[in-house]
């Protein structure tokens, strides 16, 4: 053996330059290095002539412009947020809205996808053919399209608020919803007995306030989890040791349950309810048309997708391994836990995940009905206000870069974490 | 004996099934009311269909196609009924279907043929990749009839003949081709007969046909345009035979791109001001309408297919430098929202450019959407070269092959025919993404419905329009996706 690579080595003579081309031990390093200088030389051309543009037009990259007062109002926001604040605040309004209508949109596209993705595999003819229809429509139009479809709707065909007043419209639920042309008003929680806020980061662009409130209950709540988790495992235990499972449900429940609802009595919950107030409806929490139309439309148009995702998972898990867990003896609902689901699950959290990535991207087309995201505010009107195009829209791209590789990226840690161990 | 025997000697006739569980009653049993929980599924879902049905036929089926205003048509309907005014499509299906195209009303022909033309020819095109049951013969017939159709329709002396010369010629071929089967044809062919030239040598030009039928002026642009490849291919060879394959592509590829950057459009004039062919000139900002949108999606997907196919094997490859920039360019497109990449289009490509340089907005947005494209286009055929058995590579690698011509001969046709499946969906989607370009101010169609609107005598009319134009989006995009079902299918039967 040693004697044959010792035959068939390259004979170490002198090196000459054709063998950067020529020699397979040096040519990758000479395509590389190749590619590598060429694509320097691009993004050398791009730089220098963006350089020399700007310079023509007399503007200095910066991102200065950041800290000036914005100027603009922002109608759906999270935190408080007045004209005179700066763009970076502004911004930061939109990024939270994107992440508020992703969030939302992303549960609802889940609720709806897998309700539909079961109900397309329904032996009953009537309700698969319907979830086949609804797939097809949205599947196959434009999200866009959908988009400034629903705002259409929601304008076009609900009552005003002077309907209400007239007695032509009613409030929903037992008087506490109120769904107008402007909006739906839901009733909002108050504490009368409110443990105040801790404000940070002072007058800065950053700064918020820190609910006391809510941190208390999510103390309580998130308590009670933990403890009722403990309870489990040494139930759990008990089993493994005895084969008698004790029953703890009660148990489980009560430690989440009782001390959370403790704790809203002591706060004094109250709910504010929407009232009719002039022309307009007070009170209560106001969602505007923009948020729900954006809403709505992304997640009927990424349920259709879930929907197909959730019904190739659910058809890939091979009939055999019911049949097989069902002659093991187990329940019909430990073969769905057990069996079923993590198989199933394997195959849909992967494309489910993208689908998620695409519906935060899509949400950027928020732009189209008016509500104020990240791309409204920091790729619109900032941008337009400031003609820093630029500096806008690489900024821009970061941020949804940044989203888009966090959510990649818990996409591989799951991958990697249920992915077959083969042996 | 016989009369112990109590067994019945023969078979009793089948009796027929019970009148509940075959029939029309039978199936509704089955699928519809098989239990409680089915049977009230059923009824709810019936209420449902009624309503929505009750709330939206009453409002489609309305008399109002003629009509000539908003007000016009609630006078047709009556007052106080609610119904579609359909008039509004009635008056501007045209220019939703074509944008500002030249229709002949501005002085000058019609010249609206030109892109029915090019959408033909795309078809025709594009057959033989995608429909491998239509023979090569029946694919020159479709190619034949499309010219011999324009032909007449442009008329003129000239026009009529050659459509009717045309024409006749394709029914010709059809004739001959419908009346031998495919065991006749091949016998014929082993005799020697003479077979039809390859249709793929169309679909070669058709990339050079199509922007000079849309875009218009002399046709030694394109003529021009194809020559650089030609001048490219020589180069490769020569230099080759001289100096090696490696030498020979970079001549090649040097010698191509200085024609087009120097001397394409020199020689284009020259030759123009000496026999001076070719169509009426048409901007780009005259284009719109559903024509934009395909206009946009077929460019994008055919010039992102050879980026993408580069793309591909450069993240699979295993030279760092090559792999870690096409990584980085593929995640970085996937990772923004294209809305993102167009506002790059609209305000920031032209500062990019040298100085003086400044290319019209479709041109901008043609090239964002292409490298939009070809990032999702990459990640597709990277699916199809994974799913290549290791075999194949291994097998090219044994024959001696090297890194080009393995991926040419053996790789490539595998990868790629996996791949048509995700390219007809990338497809789908990048021609619904075509939407977004109204957000920065083309007249898509979505575009051109606010500027309907904005219009006296179609004030504020939003279902008529939305409608219209999601019904020809779901036609294309549910058309197109069955289509890549049924290749899905194909391509599951047969082994890889």
């Amino acid at each position: 053996m040693y004697h044959m690579t010792s035959m068939t080595d390259p004979h170490q003579g002198q090196f000459r330059l054709s063998m950067l081309l020529y020699d397979s031990r040096y040519r990758s390093m000479t395509i590389q290095i190749i590619a590598l200088i060429g694509f320097l030389i691009l993004v050398f051309w791009l730089i220098s002539n963006t350089a020399q543009n700007l310079a023509d037009l007399g503007k200095q990259p910066s991102f200065g412009f950041m800290s000036e007062p914005a100027g603009y109002d922002i109608n759906q926001r999270l935190l408080d947020y007045n004209s005179q604040d700066t763009h970076l605040r502004a911004s930061l309004m939109g990024l939270l809205n994107t992440l508020l209508v992703a969030a939302l949109g992303c549960i609802a596209a889940t609720i709806i996808g897998v309700v539909m993705g079961v109900l397309r595999l329904s032996p009953n003819w009537i309700v698969s053919r319907l979830a086949a229809v609804y797939v097809e429509m949205f599947r196959n139009v434009p999200v866009l399209l959908w988009i400034v479809f629903t705002m259409a709707i929601l304008i076009e065909t609900l009552p005003a608020p002077s309907a209400f007043r007239k007695g032509e419209a009613a409030m929903k639920l037992w008087d506490t919803v109120a769904v107008t042309n402007r909006g739906v008003y839901i009733p909002e929680p108050l504490f009368s007995n409110s443990l105040g806020n801790i404000h940070l980061f002072g007058q800065s662009s950053l700064r918020f306030d820190v609910s006391l409130d809510l941190l208390a209950i999510a103390f309580v709540f998130f308590g009670g989890l933990f403890i009722s988790r403990i309870i489990k495992r040494r139930a759990d235990a008990t089993q493994e040791a005895t084969g008698d499972r004790p029953t703890t449900w009660y148990w489980r429940l009560g430690v989440v349950v009782i001390p959370t609802a403790v704790v809203l009595t002591l706060l004094g919950l109250h709910w504010g309810y929407p009232e009719l107030k002039g022309f307009n409806f007070k009170g209560g929490t106001h969602m505007r048309n923009s948020l729900i139309a954006l809403w709505l439309a992304l997640s009927l148009y990424t349920g259709a997708f879930i929907a197909e995702i959730v019904r190739a998972g659910i058809m890939a898990v091979s009939k055999g391994q019911s049949e097989a867990a069902g002659a093991l003896g187990l329940r019909s609902n430990r073969i769905m836990s057990l069996v079923i689901l993590p198989q199933a699950l394997r195959v849909i959290i992967p494309p489910l995940i993208s689908n998620y990535l695409n519906l935060t991207k899509n949400s950027s087309l928020a732009i189209a009905v008016g509500y104020m995201d990240i791309t409204g505010t920091l790729g619109g009107i900032t941008m337009n206000q400031t003609g820093r195009e630029l500096e806008t829209v690489l900024l821009l791209m970061a941020v949804y870069l940044v989203i888009s590789l966090t959510i990649s990226g818990v996409m591989n840690w799951y991958n990697e974490s249920v992915k077959l161990k083969e042996r | 004996m016989s009369d112990m025997s109590y067994v019945r000697s023969e078979m009793l006739p089948e009796r027929a099934p019970p009148a509940s569980s075959v029939g029309v009653v039978g199936w509704m049993r089955q699928n519809l009311f098989s239990g409680i929980v089915n049977s009230i599924l059923t009824i709810v879902s019936l209420i449902l269909i009624y309503m929505v049905l009750a709330a939206i036929l009453p409002w489609v089926f309305s008399p109002t196609w003629n009509g000539t205003s908003q007000n016009d048509c609630r006078e047709i309907v009556g007052n106080g009924h609610h119904a579609a005014c359909w008039g509004v499509i009635n008056d501007r299906w045209q220019q939703l279907l074509f944008g500002f195209y030249p229709n002949g009303s501005e002085g000058g022909a019609d010249q609206r043929w030109r892109p029915i033309v090019a959408f033909a020819l795309l078809f025709v095109a594009v057959t033989p990749v995608l429909f491998n049951m239509i023979s090569r013969r029946m694919n020159w017939v479709l190619l034949l009839a499309v010219l011999g159709l324009t032909g007449l329709y442009l008329g003129g002396a000239v026009g009529m003949i050659v459509g009717l010369v045309l024409l006749g010629a394709a029914g010709f071929v059809g004739f001959k081709a419908l009346s031998t089967d495919k065991e006749a044809r091949a016998a014929e062919i082993e005799a020697g007969a003479k077979r039809l030239p390859n249709p793929l040598i169309f679909s070669a030009i058709y990339p050079f046909i199509a922007p000079w039928l849309l875009w218009g002026g002399t046709i030694w642009l394109p003529i021009a345009a194809a020559l650089g490849f030609v001048i490219g291919y020589f180069a490769f060879v020569f230099a080759s035979r001289a100096l090696g394959s490696l030498i020979g592509i970079i001549v090649a590829v040097v010698a191509a791109i200085i024609w087009w950057m120097v001397l394409t459009s020199v020689f284009a004039n020259a030759v123009d001001s000496i026999l001076p062919i070719g169509l009426e000139a048409v901007e780009s900002r005259k284009f719109g309408g559903f024509m934009l949108s395909i206009t946009i999606g077929v460019v994008a997907i055919a010039c992102s297919l050879p980026i993408g196919i580069v793309l591909a094997l450069g993240r699979q490859s295993d030279l760092m430098i090559v792999k870690a920039l096409c990584v980085g360019f593929i995640e970085f497109i996937r990772g923004v929202p294209l809305i993102t990449l167009l506002f790059v289009a609209s305000t920031l490509l032209n500062i990019f450019m040298p100085p003086g340089t400044n290319f019209d907005i479709i041109l901008r947005v043609l090239i964002m959407v292409t490298l939009f494209a070809s990032a999702y286009m990459a990640e597709v055929i990277r699916g199809g070269l994974a799913a290549l058995p290791r075999g194949q590579y291994e097998a090219a690698d044994a024959l001696g092959l090297d890194y080009w011509k393995a991926q040419r001969l053996i790789i490539m046709p595998q990868a790629l025919k996996i791949s048509i499946p995700g390219i007809v969906s990338t497809f789908i989607g990048v021609f619904k993404d075509t939407t977004l370009v109204s957000i920065i101010g083309l007249l898509d169609p979505l575009g051109l419905s606010n500027a309907i609107r904005a219009d006296q005598a179609w004030n504020g009319l939003v279902w008529e329009l939305y409608g219209f134009i999601a019904l020809l989006f779901f036609v294309f995009c549910f058309s197109m996706s069955r289509y890549s079902m049924y290749l899905e299918r194909r391509l599951h039967t047969g082994h890889r």
